[in-house]
């Protein structure tokens, strides 16, 4: 609780303004100077900013239900290749005829020789409705799940191998041709988003622009969330799942609407990332590409909302960097970064500040929070 | 080449009584060194016609490109710079000025042949069992009935003179004699093999007699039930082999996961270090005892247990032994872990796999039933799946470690109470199962490509291994293994591979609901 509200202090608030400040700054100072001036920030960096920021919304949506709910879920990959897919489908659209075969069907709908649509591909010409199909699909799958797997109680470990084997089959299922979703190379390739051209500098400040809005958004909600009764009880599950049992909750209808929320959450952050990225395939649903979800949390500090944001760009900032400058080093780096992480620092880079603070000239000792449980 | 084969089956069946090894006569190998190619195909069937082993000789020679002819018209066999006089087998100096004899297509189908037809007769079992294989995989030819008859007459072998039968009634199939016909649908009704379906199935609407109509429908339905029951035997044999498989990737996950409660997601990659322990067994086999190089994987077995060992225990010394109670932070550790070893590999090995044969006495297969074949190396990895889970049950339940691994998991601080060294036995017993995971990676080894990420391709059927099997029962993890083996096996015909796998994991999340504690209660230290 200490936690909780010390995050959002005078101070955090002026921190995360200035932040979003400075985010919203970048694309402004890409279009206001040309190339070469000093103040100019290059397209590539608007770019790997906005790239970032889906993921830190992904990040932020598993802190959800990890962090506060202590539910730990190995496939939010799959609900946000779910949701990247859903956008996919009408970028695939507006496409139209400007495919290689100059087909209205996508090019590899035309390879396979398919003279139509599949029925689910109906009306996914209308931006709205894929929209509606990003929150929707995923939104029910995660319902179906959830019912299933909390109905029976399946939790901890069980419930983490379960959701691994859920994205890893929903894998297999997209990597198949005949699935229609463009199998192995998924979708790409894509020209346009409502009319404008996808590649042009205004379009792609306008999705960053989108994409720090809604991060923004759903950090707020969040915090909401886990202000309210509502996050008080989810942090009841978390702690002591039997005894709000025994007070009289049944903790089945929130866990289902927590895990339901995050994976929509985490569905909108993959349909901000499919235009910016301009390519989604089903490697994304690969349990490796979950868990390191998991590691951006970790490493940021779960269940401080704001650590798996930091996590989500501290690690891919690194991975930016590394991959680029040593790539043969880059695993044995991240796997290292984890195995430190989970030794040494508990609480991740946020949890581990106050501990920090402790030891810097002219503050007053913070009393250290109670360690959470696992 | 058809009617070309038919001529020289007939040939060589009119001269049958005439075999005999006596030298070749001259004059009818001089057509080969000749132009005419009619002539040469021509001679090639009477030259098979005397049935010798010289004529095997002559025309295995030719097959080779190793007959030349001297300009006197003299035809020698040449090989490794020794000629040999074909006619007479006298050896001979190499002539100056000798021609090799050209071979085009028409005359190597002709040669074939013949050489499949005299194998026939030849005196090795071995040659004739060939020989009637490869006249199984051609088209029936009625052409050929009165060879494989004769042949069938001289055959000693129960076995081939079973095959030989089928093949005289198959070329009958054809025959232009009803009664012939009918003998011919009636001795087929044993016979499993599906490639009969068509001309049977042709039988069935054009044949004129109806009680032959009937026979063929009558060996066809016989023909069909055998199909399916080989089918399903087979279906159960790879199910079994599969589900061995999957339980070898799983049975150490079963200890460290079952019986300790840690989340291994390195486990997959101890499972490469076994596959390239064995790739390393391998390669100093050959470099060093080229001439054992078919007993690598005796010494690769201890290795791959003994390295995936020795890195279990530095890993449970260094990282695991620090998580204990804390499951998903060993979760998130193994899997830094995993990374690691897997970039280790891909720095030492290379990121392409590498090739690990299987040792000679494990290629091939047995064939029961006709045309079921159940490959050896299979049936080995079968054989040493039942072989470590009895070495394991062993080992927990006939040791003095398998009593404190099973004390220390039932009560951790009253074993510690009375002396045992938990933190040793917590060493040993990731190392075993570590160990045990490398024993697993020599089976895949030999099975599939080794290569850096063998591992992440075994780890979800492993868990999914442990958690229907029930976690910390040995019992449940083989069930757990043999059914999912099953299960997949029988889908696979019906869904393919990918649907049967998703089909599989549906099972398996809705099997949870009902049993969420897998086949077998639970009881260890994840105890809730």
């Amino acid at each position: 609780m200490n936690r909780t509200s010390s995050l959002f202090s005078r101070r955090a608030w002026a921190v995360l303004a200035a932040c979003t400040l400075a985010a919203a700054l970048l694309p402004v100072l890409h279009l206001a100077f040309p190339d070469g001036h000093p103040l100019h920030v290059s397209g590539y960096a608007v770019g790997l900013v906005g790239k970032f920021m889906c993921y830190a919304l992904a990040a932020l949506a598993l802190d959800l239900v990890w962090g506060y709910t202590g539910i730990l879920s190995l496939g939010h990959g799959l609900f946000f290749a779910l949701g990247a897919y859903a956008h996919g489908m009408y970028l695939m659209r507006a496409i139209g005829r400007d495919g290689s075969y100059g087909s209205v069907l996508p090019d590899f709908m035309v390879f396979l020789d398919w003279k139509d649509y599949p029925w689910y591909w109906a009306f996914t010409d209308h931006f709205w409705y894929c929209m509606l199909l990003v929150v929707l699909v995923p939104g029910l799958v995660a319902f179906v799940f959830g019912w299933f797997a909390f109905r029976s109680r399946i939790k901890g470990v069980y419930f983490s191998i379960i959701t691994q084997a859920l994205t890893y089959a929903a894998m297999l299922l997209f990597f198949r041709n005949d699935t229609g979703f463009g199998g192995n190379n998924g979708f790409t390739d894509f020209r346009r988003i409502l009319g404008q051209s996808i590649t042009a500098p205004g379009t792609r400040v306008a999705l960053y622009l989108a994409t720090l809005a809604l991060l923004v958004g759903a950090l707020l909600l969040c915090r909401w969330i886990v202000r309210s009764k509502l996050g008080r009880v989810l942090q009841g599950v978390r702690d002591a799942e039997s005894r709000l049992m025994f007070i009289g909750y049944d903790p089945l209808a929130f866990k289902l609407f927590v895990w339901t929320l995050s994976a929509v959450l985490c569905a909108v952050a993959g349909a901000l990332y499919v235009p910016q990225v301009g390519i989604i395939n089903p490697s994304e649903m690969s349990p490796a590409n979950s868990i390191e979800m998991v590691v951006w949390v970790a490493i940021g500090g779960r269940g401080t909302l704001v650590g798996p944001i930091v996590g989500a760009f501290a690690v891919n900032g690194l991975k930016s960097w590394f991959t680029a400058a040593f790539p043969d080093l880059w695993l044995f780096a991240l796997g290292l970064l984890f195995i430190l992480v989970t030794l040494f620092m508990r609480r991740g880079i946020l949890g581990t500040l106050p501990a920090i603070a402790r030891f810097l000239p002219g503050r007053r000792p913070v009393v250290a929070t109670k360690e959470e449980a696992a | 080449m058809k009617p070309l084969f038919k001529n020289l089956l007939a040939t060589l069946s009119l001269c049958l009584p005439l075999l005999a090894n006596a030298a070749l006569d001259p004059a009818l190998l001089q057509p080969l060194a000749g132009d005419d190619p009619d002539a040469r195909v021509a001679a090639v069937a009477r030259i098979a016609a005397t049935g010798g082993s010289d004529a095997r000789q002559v025309l295995q020679a030719l097959l080779d490109d190793a007959l030349v002819a001297t300009p006197a018209g003299q035809v020698l066999i040449v090989r490794d710079d020794q000629a040999i006089d074909a006619a007479t087998g006298k050896a001979l100096p190499v002539p100056d000025g000798a021609d090799g004899v050209v071979v085009n297509n028409r005359l190597r189908g002709a040669v074939q042949a013949a050489l499949s037809g005299l194998a026939l007769l030849a005196p090795a079992r071995d040659e004739r069992l060939a020989a009637v294989h490869s006249l199984q995989a051609q088209d029936a030819d009625p052409a050929q009935a009165p060879l494989l008859r004769q042949a069938l007459a001289r055959e000693t072998d129960t076995d081939i003179k079973a095959q030989l039968a089928q093949l005289v009634a198959r070329a009958d199939l054809e025959s232009s004699d009803p009664a012939t016909r009918l003998a011919a649908v009636t001795a087929l009704a044993d016979s499993g093999d599906a490639a009969l379906r068509p001309q049977l199935q042709a039988m069935l609407t054009e044949e004129p007699d109806a009680a032959l109509r009937a026979a063929a429908g009558a060996t066809l339905r016989a023909i069909d039930g055998r199909v399916a029951r080989n089918e399903v035997i087979g279906n159960l044999f790879y199910g079994v082999s599969l589900g061995s498989v999957l339980l070898l990737a799983a049975l150490g996950l079963a200890i460290t996961f079952g019986l300790m409660g840690i989340i291994n997601m390195a486990h997959g990659e101890l499972l490469m270090i076994g596959a390239y322990t064995t790739y390393v067994c391998q390669s100093l086999f050959r470099h060093y005892l080229p001439g054992a190089a078919d007993w690598y994987l005796v010494a690769a077995l201890p290795a791959a247990f003994l390295v995936a060992f020795a890195v279990g225990v530095v890993l449970e010394r260094s990282v695991i032994r620090w998580l204990y109670g804390r499951p998903l932070e060993t979760l998130l550790a193994t899997w830094g872990i995993s990374l690691m070893l897997m970039q280790a590999v891909r720095t030492v090995f290379g990121a392409q796999n590498v090739e690990v044969a299987n040792p000679a006495w494990m290629s091939g297969g047995v064939t029961v039933l006709g045309s079921l074949v159940l490959p050896y190396n299979r049936i080995a990895i079968i054989v040493f799946a039942a072989l470590v889970v009895a070495a394991v049950w062993l080992v927990l339940n006939r040791t003095r470690l398998g009593l404190f691994v099973r004390a220390v998991m039932q009560n951790r601080r009253m074993a510690d109470c009375v002396g045992v060294p938990t933190g040793r036995i917590d060493m040993m017993t990731f190392g075993l199962g570590s160990g045990i995971a490398g024993l697993g990676g020599v089976a895949l080894s030999q099975l599939g490509n080794v290569g850096p990420d063998l591992g992440q391709s075994y780890i979800v059927d492993s868990f999914m291994v442990v958690v229907l099997g029930g976690v910390g029962q040995l019992a449940g993890t083989v069930l757990g293994a043999l059914g999912l083996g099953e299960i997949n096996k029988f889908l696979e015909p019906v869904a393919g591979a990918v649907m049967a796998k998703i089909c599989i994991l549906v099972v398996i999340i809705v099997f949870i609901q009902r049993r969420p504690q897998g086949l077998f209660a639970l009881k260890g230290r994840s105890v809730e």
